[in-house]
Order: structure tokens, then C-alpha cells, then sequence
């Protein structure tokens, strides 16, 4: 397993060394990671992917600086994630749309840009940009309650997109959606990165998923949350949904979760 | 707006069997508290008497034990209506002083709960240093307390609206205090998490985020302080010997056995109390409504 052939110096965007993370509970201590090593440079899409437990949103809430490691280096564009996070080199989009429901979607999309100082007519132009971006143009004056669930998710992304951030960090932003409206962002997220030739750091734990969007998955097992395999995945960059019935898809997938069953204990 | 249009047919019959009902206990119990005095009077003076004389004399008694609610009605029909606004036997005007200590009381206590809420909420040793004080602070007995207070100010020469309104501060604030703790608490774990990612500072995680989160639980409190802060006012009227105010009128009415005064002034304050709480209701449908993003809402008070 060699995790850092494909890293240089210039590109690297997050480095992560020897990372692990304790949370003490009631019931004693929860190892969330363990022995983590990782890179992943700029322009790449990586996805985490694991059963739940694994600490794969704990390690992307790590290297946002939502979590702080117990031990273990991890440096994001060269810094700490707490001067990463404070310099803003970075959006997040959750598992739900985190939406304030007293704003519009405009409104919605406007926060961060209103939070970091942006002027009034910077803002305004972002905003229309973005949401034009994830197809949402007209329904700048609409309440998140108006919205379906798929909708709101795709403000959430314009959202953390407006800022124009080089580094976006995805916590099953689909997970939540149905079968149907999940393929349709898929499609367009793998358009939006190849267009916007962001680095991505996505989490899911569906393989289809995983496979179709990224240039990388990073395979994790819970108890102790731990990398067990790291499966290069280049297909075609025009590809379409229809790929995942392709062999190579296929035996991408099967090695995908050759390396899930290897990581998971059925003992318990 | 559709919930009450669905309300109204529904509510009113029920409501007004109860007062109805209410009424008729009223009358019975009129009787049964007015007729000793009544009959002793008849035997006095040696009359033979019939029970519908009796419930007659019981319900148009003077000075009654516990006067009908006709003789109430007649009460504050001239105390309110036949008597000017400014003359000192004028229920308005009673009413009004009342109503003044009541409104900057509960202005002073909201504003002291919200600060206090917020020192709590982003000050960690507040939150463990003043939150014990404030829950002891509200286990001395308000009628052992306003007294000293009128008392006290009376020495240094401070006297009228603002004791009184000292004294309904120091009961409003405490719901206010508890419940916008609560509220700037509320938001979700992944708004706060959100902003983060932003690096907002405290004071824009508070106004965009804590306070619109706050606000139907600071709306809940204010409903609870404002009839609080009237039992303050009312409270703190009672020392200053019957000067002005409901309370001092509760208080000239208990001296001089003037139960219709006792009750009409009784009625006054509720009847304030129910209005100062449908307002901040009214206010609060409307600013939840646009705080929901005009979604309807359902919480009926």
C-alpha cells in the first residue's frame, strides 16, 4: 500500500500523519482513529467510505478543524486546520442542508459571503452564479420549506461553493436523498469538478457512489477507525451514469468491497 | 391564519358554557356566603322569610361577603365609566398607574434576562457562577421583599413608578433569564458547526444564528413575565398605604369591607394581564410566522 506515490511537494492540499483520535464516553474510551496516514493533492476527488462507526466524518471534521486529533500531524494547504479553517481555504457541505429557515435561498447562499466581508454587489453576483451553477436560478425568493429535500441540498452546495473555495469537503451530502435524485447529483457533482477543478473530499457509504465520483477511495474499518485500503479509480472523465455497468466499474466496486469485508468484524 | 377560522366554531359554545356555568356556582355561592348575615338580620328585626327574599337580599347585599356578579358589573360601570379619568375613585386611573409600573418593570427585567442570558451563554464563568444566584434569587417570598424595597428607596427619597417597577423587575426576569438561556442554546450542533467552517466571529454566530434561534423561546418567557411582572406591581402597591394603583385599591377595599371594590379591581388586573399576554401573542404569531420563513406555524398559546 503506498499512500503517497502520487504527492509532490507543490500539490499536496491535506497531509495527514500518524492521526489518531480518542472520545472518551461513559462506556470508556472510543479509538474513532487510528494510525490514519493520508495525502491528497490538489484536483483530486477522494472519497471516504466505510461502515457507520468507522470514522470516516471524523476524520474529514478533522481536517476541517471541527475535531482536534489526540495525536498525530495533519497540515491542510501547509498549515494547521485551525489556520486553514481561519484563512477560510475551505467548504463544507453536511449530511443535511443546514439551512436557516428565517432566510431565502438567496439569502441562504448569501451567509458565508456576508460573514467573510464580501461587498454588497461581489455578494449579489456569487450568489446568482451559483445557484444559476446547481440549476436553482428563480427560486432566489423562496423559504427552504418550499424546497424539496434534493433542492435544499443543492443550495447548501451553492453555498459552499459561492465562496470560491479551492477545497470542499462533503459529508454524505446525498445521503439523505432518494435513489433517483442521488444519480442526478452525482451527475452533476462530477460535472461541477471537472469544470471547477476543485479538490474534493467526499464521505459516503455507497459504492456505486464512490466509485462513479472519485479519483480515489480511501477505505476505512470501525473499532479502531483505521485505513485499510486506498484504490486508485481513474475512469474516463466523460463518463456517464451508465458506466456502472462497465466491467472496469464493476471491478472497481468489487475490490471496494473485498476491502470492506476484509475490515469488518461480523463478531459483533 | 386557516387554525382560526377552523377555531372559532368549535371554541365559542364550549367557552361560553363555562362561563355560563361559572356564573350560575357564582350565584349559589353568593348565597351560601351572604345568608348567615342576611337571616340574623331577619331574625332581629323578627321577619318571616321566604327563600326567593332570601336570595334576593343575598345577591344585593352591601358590603356582601362575596358580592354577585351584577354588583361587580355595577362597580366597575361607575368606577370605570360614570367616574373621570383623572379623579382618584376612577378605576382607569388606577389601573393606569399599574399598568405603568407593570410595562417598565417588564421592560427593565426582560432586558436584564436577556443580558443575563447572554453573559451566561458566551462567559463560562457566568454560566457557572451566576446561574445559582438567580434560582436563589427567586425563592424569597416577593411580599417579604417588596416591602424593604419601598421602604429602603422611601429613605433615600425615591418613591412612585420606580421601586414598583424594581420590584416587578426582580420577578420578570427570572423566566426571561432561564428561557433565553435555553433559546441561545438551541440551534443545532451543525449550524454551529457551519459557521465555523466560516470562522464567524461569536458576535455573528450571535446575531445570524443564536438570536432568530432564540427568539420563540424568548417569546415564551416574555408571555410568563409580563403577567409576573403585574403580580409585582400589585404586590409592590400594597406597603405604600393605599395610595394608587390596583393594589392600593385591593388594599382600601379589604380596610373599609368594600368587597366590590376588592373584586371589580381584581377583575381589572386580569383582564390587563389576559390583554398585555394576548399582545405579546399576537406579536409573537407574527414574528415566529416570518421567523419560520412564513411557514405556517402551530403553536396556539
Amino acid at each position: 500500500m503506498n499512500l503517497t506515490s502520487a504527492s509532490t511537494a507543490t500539490n499536496t492540499v491535506v497531509e495527514v500523519k500518524d492521526v489518531y483520535l480518542d472520545f472518551p464516553t461513559k462506556d470508556g474510551v472510543v479509538k474513532a482513529l487510528s494510525n490514519v496516514d493520508l495525502s491528497i493533492n490538489a484536483g483530486e476527488f477522494v472519497s471516504f467510505i466505510g461502515p457507520s462507526g468507522c470514522g470516516k466524518t471524523t476524520l474529514m471534521r478533522v481536517l476541517a478543524d471541527l475535531e482536534t486529533p489526540t495525536s498525530g500531524s495533519v497540515l491542510v494547504n501547509g498549515m494547521s486546520p485551525t489556520e486553514a479553517r481561519k484563512q477560510r481555504a475551505y467548504g463544507y457541505v453536511f449530511q443535511a442542508p443546514a439551512l436557516l429557515p428565517w432566510r431565502t435561498v438567496e439569502d441562504n447562499v448569501l451567509l458565508p459571503l456576508e460573514i467573510m466581508g464580501y461587498g454588497k454587489d461581489q455578494r449579489q453576483q456569487l450568489a446568482q452564479e451559483y445557484l444559476q451553477l446547481v440549476n436553482l436560478s428563480g427560486f432566489e425568493a423562496k423559504y427552504p420549506w418550499q424546497l424539496s429535500g434534493g433542492m435544499q441540498q443543492r443550495v447548501s452546495i451553492a453555498r459552499a461553493l459561492s465562496v470560491e473555495p479551492q477545497l470542499l469537503f462533503m459529508d454524505e451530502p446525498f445521503g439523505a436523498l432518494d435513489e433517483i435524485t442521488r444519480d442526478h447529483l452525482n451527475d452533476q457533482l462530477l460535472r461541477l469538478w471537472q469544470q471547477t477543478k476543485k479538490t474534493v473530499v467526499f464521505v459516503t457509504h455507497s459504492i456505486p457512489e464512490a466509485v462513479f465520483l472519485s479519483s480515489r477511495i480511501v477505505v476505512m474499518s470501525p473499532r479502531p477507525g483505521r485505513i485499510i485500503d486506498i484504490i486508485d479509480c481513474n475512469l474516463p472523465p466523460d463518463r456517464t451514469l451508465d458506466i456502472r455497468e462497465s466491467p472496469e466499474f464493476l471491478a472497481i466496486a468489487q475490490r471496494v468491497r473485498a476491502g470492506l469485508a476484509a475490515g469488518h468484524s461480523y463478531d459483533d | 391564519m386557516t387554525t382560526s377560522i377552523r377555531r372559532k366554531p368549535t371554541s365559542t359554545m364550549p367557552v361560553l358554557t363555562v362561563i355560563l356555568a361559572i356564573i350560575m356556582i357564582w350565584y349559589v355561592g353568593a348565597i351560601n356566603l351572604n345568608s348567615p348575615q342576611i337571616i340574623d338580620r331577619y331574625e332581629k328585626k323578627g321577619i318571616d322569610w321566604s327563600f326567593s327574599q332570601l336570595a334576593t337580599d343575598s345577591w344585593n347585599m352591601k358590603r356582601a361577603v362575596l358580592p354577585s356578579p351584577h354588583q361587580i358589573l355595577l362597580e366597575l360601570k361607575t368606577t370605570i365609566i360614570d367616574k373621570n379619568v383623572t379623579s382618584k375613585r376612577s378605576l382607569i386611573y388606577h389601573a393606569g398607574i399599574t399598568l405603568s409600573s407593570t410595562l417598565l418593570g417588564f421592560a427593565l427585567g426582560a432586558g436584564l434576562g436577556i443580558s443575563l442570558a447572554v453573559g451566561i451563554v458566551y462567559v463560562e464563568t457566568l454560566d457557572k457562577s451566576l446561574m445559582p444566584w438567580i434560582i436563589t434569587s427567586q425563592t424569597i417570598p416577593i411580599l417579604a421583599l417588596a416591602p424593604m424595597v419601598i421602604v429602603v428607596f422611601g429613605a433615600m427619597g425615591i418613591s412612585g413608578l420606580l421601586p414598583k417597577a424594581l420590584i416587578s423587575m426582580y420577578l420578570c426576569f427570572f423566566p426571561v433569564a432561564v428561557g433565553m438561556v435555553k433559546g441561545l442554546r438551541s440551534p443545532q450542533p451543525m449550524l454551529v458547526d457551519l459557521l465555523n467552517t466560516y470562522s464567524a466571529s461569536k458576535w455573528q454566530v450571535f446575531w445570524r444564528l443564536r438570536l432568530p434561534s432564540a427568539v420563540p423561546f424568548l417569546f415564551a418567557s416574555l408571555k410568563v413575565a409580563i403577567a409576573l411582572s403585574l403580580v409585582g406591581a400589585i404586590v409592590a402597591e400594597l406597603p405604600t398605604g393605599g395610595q394608587a394603583g390596583l393594589g392600593a385599591r385591593l388594599l382600601s377595599g379589604s380596610y373599609y369591607g368594600q368587597t366590590n371594590l376588592i373584586w371589580a379591581s381584581l377583575i381589572a388586573a386580569a383582564v390587563m394581564s389576559a390583554s398585555l399576554v394576548s399582545i405579546l401573542g399576537l406579536i409573537e404569531r407574527r414574528v415566529c410566522y416570518r421567523l419560520a420563513g412564513g411557514q405556517e406555524i402551530s403553536n396556539e398559546l
